[in-house]
């Protein structure tokens, strides 16, 4: 596709979610795009250098963890960005994706009995396509389904899930007629909906905010650069955890939940990330301080995010969720800091950065 | 054909995340009778769909004709992935389906079968019936290989037509052969915990 059709097709894409002629990614948002790949391009220079090195001042299974996670980053760098150059519905579709291939694994973790065969059914294909449509419509819904009048579907979308889903799965399983642990079959599943789509779908919902600074002035930035500094943020924190952990590490929080978690790493993790959420400001409309706070709030909700799946995780007596079904690098892993930080922090942002 | 075959293995990769280890056993072309726990209308698909392209092509499900030649669908989706259908009705002298399927895979073609003829709840698998050892007495050279297939039976249980698409996994494990002089319900069993032994070693 040349260049001019693919200004144009852009546009009309645009047009057809209805941003109306909000740019969508700024010079701030390349640069901030920049920044992380700079970065890990080091990084990934380091790592390949270090491997060639016959002595290594560090363990050779750390410099693999190091290098391993590196590759991860790159493939979810890469993804992003390709989502980010489908524009806001495309990037409403590829959460959605995520989503449902997280929520494949979180029910795949977790047993059903085969009265629940129809109700996963209504869970996967009309519960977690019908939020992302509505994160989708957002604002901007269209003309014919209005009909002229003023609709935010935010009061539709934040309620659909927690309300109306989890009043239909106890009843769909009852009628499926198995009485067998209904409430915690019944837990399981609203859980898994709850984790894996409703919280991670406060993501995309980020583009759909009027961002202000905080006293109420304008912001000329794109919205593209809040979700992404949400999801840098969060794996920033993820990171600094960990070394602090290791560095550090003194007192274990949980053992049976979690051996290599640790209230100096959590505590760490929060300071250092809020320093380097601070230090991307520029990036956000937040003042240096807020993001600092906004990045402490991200890097604990992490951190409870963390908490939460290695609990399911120890009570289905695995690892990591890759294990339970081999070959797969366990996506859930991998986004269950996202998927945690991603309410609050788009509820802070809404009523503290929002003309809303 | 060739096109359904490829849209079913494309649909059946989306639909079940499958999975394939390969445990002390290879992917190859020798003849071989692939043997596996059955729980769901799937599960025949699914492991066709997961071996290696250029092995898909000389490997058959085996299926019963009075099911798969009726309708309109179901003869096509057999013909897709090149089932071999075998007649259970009418069973003569010399046209026992064991003695269909050995001449029908000649030297060529390897075997789908689930030895325990129809679907179990995916609990606890039924015991074999005894098929798999006249295959193995009238062909010794033929690799028995046992398969587990696990979480397809969650994908599509037992009398469900909407499938949920969670993720499976495929154990394909050391091939076993009938010893000489073996009796056959030892030989049932030993093929039986064969696979059964696959379901434990995760991770």
């Amino acid at each position: 596709m040349s260049g001019a059709s693919w200004t144009l097709w852009a546009q009309a894409v645009d047009a057809a979610s209805g941003d109306d002629g909000a740019v969508w990614l700024t010079l701030r948002t390349y640069i901030l795009l920049a920044v992380v790949f700079g970065v890990l391009g080091i990084a990934t220079l380091v790592g390949i250098i270090l491997e060639r090195r016959e002595r290594l001042a560090i363990e050779p299974a750390m410099l693999r963890r190091f290098n391993h996670r590196l590759r991860v980053w790159w493939m979810m760098f890469a993804i992003l960005v390709f989502g980010f150059l489908l524009h806001r519905v495309g990037v409403v579709v590829l959460f959605g994706l995520i989503s449902f291939w997280a929520l494949r694994e979180f029910i795949t973790m977790t047993p059903t009995r085969r009265g629940d065969h129809r109700t996963l059914f209504w869970v996967f294909f009309v519960f977690t396509p019908l939020q992302y449509i509505l994160i989708g419509l957002g604002e901007n819904a269209p003309e014919w389904l209005t009909r002229g009048r003023e609709i935010d579907f935010y009061g539709f979308y934040s309620i659909m899930i927690p309300v109306y889903a989890s009043l239909f799965i106890p009843a769909r399983i009852a009628i499926a007629g198995d009485f067998k642990r209904f409430l915690e079959r019944s837990a399981k599943i609203q859980a898994g909906l709850l984790v894996c789509v409703y919280s991670l779908s406060y993501a995309p919902a980020l583009l759909d905010l009027d961002l202000r600074l905080s006293d109420g002035g304008e912001w000329t930035g794109s919205n593209v650069s809040v979700l992404f500094f949400l999801i840098l943020i969060a794996q920033i924190a993820d990171v600094l955890q960990q070394a602090w952990s290791r560095v550090a590490g003194k007192n274990v929080i949980a053992i049976e939940i979690n051996a290599s978690r640790t209230w100096e790493g959590v505590v760490g993790s929060m300071i250092t990330t809020g320093l380097c959420g601070a230090a991307l400001s520029w990036a956000t409309p937040f003042a240096w301080w807020e993001a600092g706070m906004m990045s402490m709030v991200v890097a604990v909700m992490a951190f409870a995010g963390g908490m939460t799946l290695s609990a399911i995780k120890r009570d289905r007596g695995v690892n990591d969720t890759g294990t339970l079904v081999q070959g797969h690098a366990g996506l859930l892993d991998r986004i269950d800091n996202v998927c945690f930080a991603a309410p609050v922090f788009y509820h802070l942002t809404r009523f503290y950065f929002s003309a809303a | 054909m060739k096109l359904t075959g490829h849209a079913i293995v494309l649909l059946a990769r989306l639909l079940s995340g499958y999975t394939v280890r390969w445990v002390d056993c290879q992917p190859d072309t020798c003849q071989r009778v692939y043997f596996a726990n059955h729980t769901s209308h799937l599960d025949a698909v699914v492991l066709w769909s997961a071996l290696p392209r250029h092995l898909r092509a000389i490997t058959r499900p085996v299926a019963a004709k009075d099911y798969w030649s009726g309708g309109w669908v179901k003869p096509r989706l057999a013909k897709a992935f090149n089932a071999m259908l075998i007649d259970r009705k009418e069973i003569k002298v010399h046209q026992s389906p064991i003695d269909l399927m050995i001449r029908e895979m000649g030297d060529v073609y390897s075997l789908i079968v689930f030895p325990e003829g129809g679907r179990t709840s995916g609990e606890e698998m039924g015991q074999f019936k005894s098929g798999l050892y006249y295959l193995g007495k009238k062909r010794p050279d033929l690799e028995l290989v046992p398969v587990y297939i696990d979480n397809v039976n969650r994908v599509l249980p037992r009398g469900e037509i909407l499938p949920v698409p969670l993720l499976t996994c495929i154990t394909i494990g050391p091939p076993i052969f009938l010893e000489a002089g073996e009796p056959k319900a030892d030989f049932l069993n030993r093929a039986r915990s064969a696979v059964r032994a696959l379901k434990g070693d995760e991770g």
